[in-house]
């Protein structure tokens, strides 16, 4: 996950995301624009980067953007989320569980050497390692051989062929590894990077349609510079001159700074001008949904809320939210009522999986939900959702909570903390004795990545402890689909089951809000929120 | 007057210790886990968040932290930010752009508020003073960040005057309209003080003898009643300085300033104890050498005041 952290606001939630819904605007090529001008520098709004800029340690959105412009995978992401060869030739497998990954001929790192099978390799068993702490390393827990406990030098699943094959065992099927393979942490480091990744990381070398703009182009805190790199002839070659990525504190001062002239791109409005940017940048802005999906968990240790008893009270908490009338007042359309567990812009996706009637609004059929549960074990005590006070999250979390009390009856309340960081260490240790505020943003464009990783038994981020055995089977099974469409169907029957159990209460996607400057064309947003900055053209 | 320094600069050693250790046992008592937060939504394995919190001392009590901190600080190594630069770099990064802006700011109000409070004072009730003490009221009670707001809107987006924020490098160009906003608070202030003083000082015998001896109006407000008046506004621009170089985190948002205060705020954020403690260690440091500054600066203003060993 890219986590995104600017100002106070926007812990791992921030508005970012994109892929064009059906109907939303998006810059798309304009005809009688003017051609753009091949040498003019693009500048855009980011962050400063919260790690040295190696591929595998990067796990936010400002060093993030940064790798992607600078650096080439084995396949690159359409605007509409599509995986697409980048760097490989080919990706190919039988049973999803063993991998041939033919790379193409000739191509080579901006200081001239060859981008090799060793240079994913390597930079792959770099990032596994538990010896080298780095931040993205889960990346890679599938591939044979993986572990968290002892060091691994080199994985055993991973095998150089030849300059330009290698093969990838995983340790089960995984219909969906090809889709991950664009993802930061899968890029290509060139031979020699990791002698000192400490140097590397602050003047990187990558394979990417940009490159640094000399030693020090990363100017910290203040800006970073990228130019053209003109080795790179892939398919996301860039058609303008350059890149400048100006790091603010604030989405205010970029907004500003968009206003003034100053910045070409911007992919982040902030709350102040979430109602009049639309006017104000008329055919120049865009609203897009995210690959951001907003919930909140309700564990089932926690008292009322397992067996028989627990799910009638979840139906009936999921049933007592009018998500409309909550998106539409407190978030002004910036979020969408949700339908499912994943998000509009990935592949599969559906608004009519069977059961996701409980995410309608339905006062009636609440209350009979909760009198139901009242039957089994007489209600006590109050309701709360915890959440991190450093967030934005009071409004939403208060309006849920009367939502509960009037139509429930029973008393519910927010329980803010007062930092992300304490909330999160709360949650992880299982100390939390609440339900609490939780949320997914998408690594990689898959049903599996929204499901997997957070419902599937014992898994990583699997904060409620969710286990159902039918689930598992039901993922495990998706996975070893070679075959996309199929896979996605055993994923929704999964959903089914999910939205009987409701592990988490769904509540709405995030959508990404951005405008540009009259000085710039064809700009449309990825699935995951950042501007296709390559394709966008400036005239001058 | 070399003893008098000495002692003062002994006197900041127990200072600076105990503000140090103030700061990292509120940093470190922040709730929360900061190597948890790097991973956002997303659960860390517990071998991961283990050897990341080895690598940051994080797993040590509080007290071995603190030693540690201080032993480093000592050998003149700073630390290491979450984002593998130096702390010392990021210092010698940004303290110069808030020096700068904070310079600034004290210049345009001294050099404004001053003025203004000179004439107010001379002509004390006149249309001048009552307009002044109007425009000063309405500047004291507006928050800085609606002042600040209104005019990057009005200079930089409406009439273009200056840049919305401030650009890479931080031209000085490009802190005028920071270090205006920083000013107005404080122009105020030294407006009001500056007149109450000269009103004062003009009442004085002394005034009175230079008049009647003959001198110039020209020679006794400057000579005789401004540099008399100026003891208490130079301690508040001093104070004032103090507290704009590290108290601009508001300001230097707003603006985008690459300085001391948003990236003490961003390090804030992420519960960077290193950055934090270190940054807090030079401002501490840098007060304390702006009061000292101050106290000698009496003696040159008043000659009366003398500093005895």
């Amino acid at each position: 996950m890219k986590i995104k952290r600017i100002g106070v606001a926007a812990i791992a939630l921030a508005a970012a995301g994109a892929l064009a819904l059906s109907g939303c605007t998006s810059g798309g090529a304009d005809p009688s624009a003017p051609a753009g001008d091949a040498t003019a520098v693009i500048t855009t709004n980011g962050s400063e980067p919260q790690n040295p800029l190696i591929p595998t340690n990067t796990n936010e959105v400002g060093g993030g953007k940064i790798l992607d412009a600078i650096f080439a995978g084995l396949v690159y992401y359409d605007a509409k989320g599509a995986a697409h060869n980048d760097v490989a030739e080919s990706i190919e497998t039988d049973d999803a569980q063993n991998y041939t990954i033919t790379l193409k001929a000739d191509q080579t790192f901006s200081d001239g050497s060859p981008v090799t099978a060793n240079s994913f390799v390597d930079a792959w068993n770099y990032g596994a390692d538990t010896a080298n702490e780095q931040l993205s390393q889960y990346f890679f827990e599938s591939i044979e051989g993986f572990s968290y406990d002892e060091s691994v030098p080199e994985l055993p699943g991973l095998e150089v062929v030849d300059d330009t094959t290698f093969t990838v065992a995983l340790k089960q099927p995984e219909s969906d590894f090809p889709l991950r393979l664009g993802y930061s942490a899968f890029y290509p480091l060139p031979e020699g990077a990791l002698d000192d990744p400490a140097a590397f990381g602050e003047n990187p070398v990558g394979n990417g349609p940009y490159m640094l703009d000399g030693e020090g182009a990363w100017k910290h805190n203040e800006k970073i510079d990228l130019v053209i790199n003109p080795d790179y002839d892939g398919p996301r070659k860039a058609v303008n001159g350059g890149l400048s990525i100006i790091f603010y504190a604030s989405q205010d001062a970029a907004y500003a700074d968009l206003q003034g002239g100053n910045l070409d791109v911007l992919d982040a409005i902030p709350d102040s001008a979430l109602e009049t940017f639309e006017d104000e940048f008329a055919d120049r802005s865009v609203t897009q949904a995210a690959a951001i999906f907003q919930s909140f968990t309700i564990p089932a240790r926690l008292p009322h809320f397992s067996g028989e008893e627990g799910n009638l009270r979840r139906q009936a908490i999921s049933l007592a939210i009018n998500r409309e009338e909550i998106t539409d007042v407190i978030f002004a359309g910036t979020r969408t009522p949700a339908h499912d567990f994943t998000s509009p812009v990935i592949d599969g996706y559906s608004e009519e999986i069977p059961g996701s009637e409980v995410l309608e609004y339905n006062p009636d059929e609440a209350k009979k939900l909760w009198a139901e549960a009242d039957a089994i074990a007489p209600w006590d005590g109050t309701f709360k959702i915890a959440y991190n006070a450093d967030g934005g999250h009071q409004a939403w979390v208060d309006a849920v909570s009367n939502g509960l009390k009037n139509t429930l009856g029973i008393d519910a309340s927010g329980d803010p903390y007062p930092t992300f960081a304490e909330a999160r260490t709360k949650i992880t240790d299982r100390t939390i004795q609440t339900a609490f505020r939780s949320g997914w943003q998408a690594d990689y464009p898959a049903l599996f990545n929204f499901l997997g990783p957070l419902y599937g038994t014992g898994a990583g981020s699997n904060d409620g402890d969710y286990s159902n055995p039918e689930v598992d089977t039901l993922l495990k099974e998706g996975l070893a689909e070679t075959d996309i469409a199929a896979a996605n169907e055993k994923f929704q029957a999964a959903q089914e089951i999910l939205f009987q159990d409701l592990p988490v209460v769904p509540l709405w996607y995030s959508t990404v809000n951005g405008a540009w400057s009259e000085l710039v064309n064809d700009v449309e947003f990825g699935w995951n929120s950042v501007p296709l900055y390559y394709q966008i053209t400036k005239s001058e | 007057m070399a003893g008098y320094i000495l002692r003062r600069l002994l006197q900041a050693i127990p200072v600076l210790l105990g503000t140090t250790f103030l700061i990292y046992f509120m940093v470190f008592a922040m709730p929360g886990d900061p190597i948890v937060a790097l991973f956002g939504d997303k659960t860390p394995p517990p071998s991961v968040i283990e050897s990341l919190r080895e690598r940051y001392h994080l797993d040590q009590p509080f007290i071995v932290q603190y030693f540690i901190f201080l032993g480093n600080i000592f050998r003149g190594d700073l630390g290491v930010s979450f984002s593998g630069q130096p702390v010392s770099e990021i210092l010698m990064a940004t303290f110069p752009v808030t020096l700068r802006l904070a310079a600034m700011a004290v210049f345009f109000e001294m050099v404004a508020g001053i003025t203004i409070g000179l004439v107010s004072g001379l002509r004390k009730g006149g249309i001048f003073d009552a307009s002044a003490l109007v425009v000063s009221l309405i500047l004291i009670s507006l928050p800085i960040f609606v002042l600040a707001f209104v005019m990057q809107w009005f200079f930089g987006i409406y009439l273009g005057w200056f840049r919305t924020t401030v650009g890479p490098g931080a031209p000085t160009q490009d802190l005028i309209l920071p270090a205006i906003v920083l000013a107005t608070i404080s122009f105020a202030q030294i407006v009001r003080l500056t007149r109450a003083s000269v009103i004062e000082t003009g009442g004085q015998d002394f005034v009175r003898t230079a008049a009647s001896k003959g001198l110039s109006r020209n020679r006794i407000v400057p000579v005789h009643i401004l540099r008399n008046s100026l003891i208490p506004v130079v301690t508040y621009l001093a104070v004032d300085f103090g507290t704009l170089m590290v108290g601009a985190t508001v300001t230097e948002g707003i603006f985008n300033v690459p300085g001391v205060g948003r990236t003490l705020y961003q390090a804030i954020i992420r519960g960077e104890g290193p950055t934090v403690v270190s940054f807090v260690t030079i401002m501490v440091l840098i007060y304390l050498v702006v009061n000292l500054l101050v106290d000698l600066l009496y003696a040159v203003l008043d000659p009366r005041i003398r500093y005895a060993k």
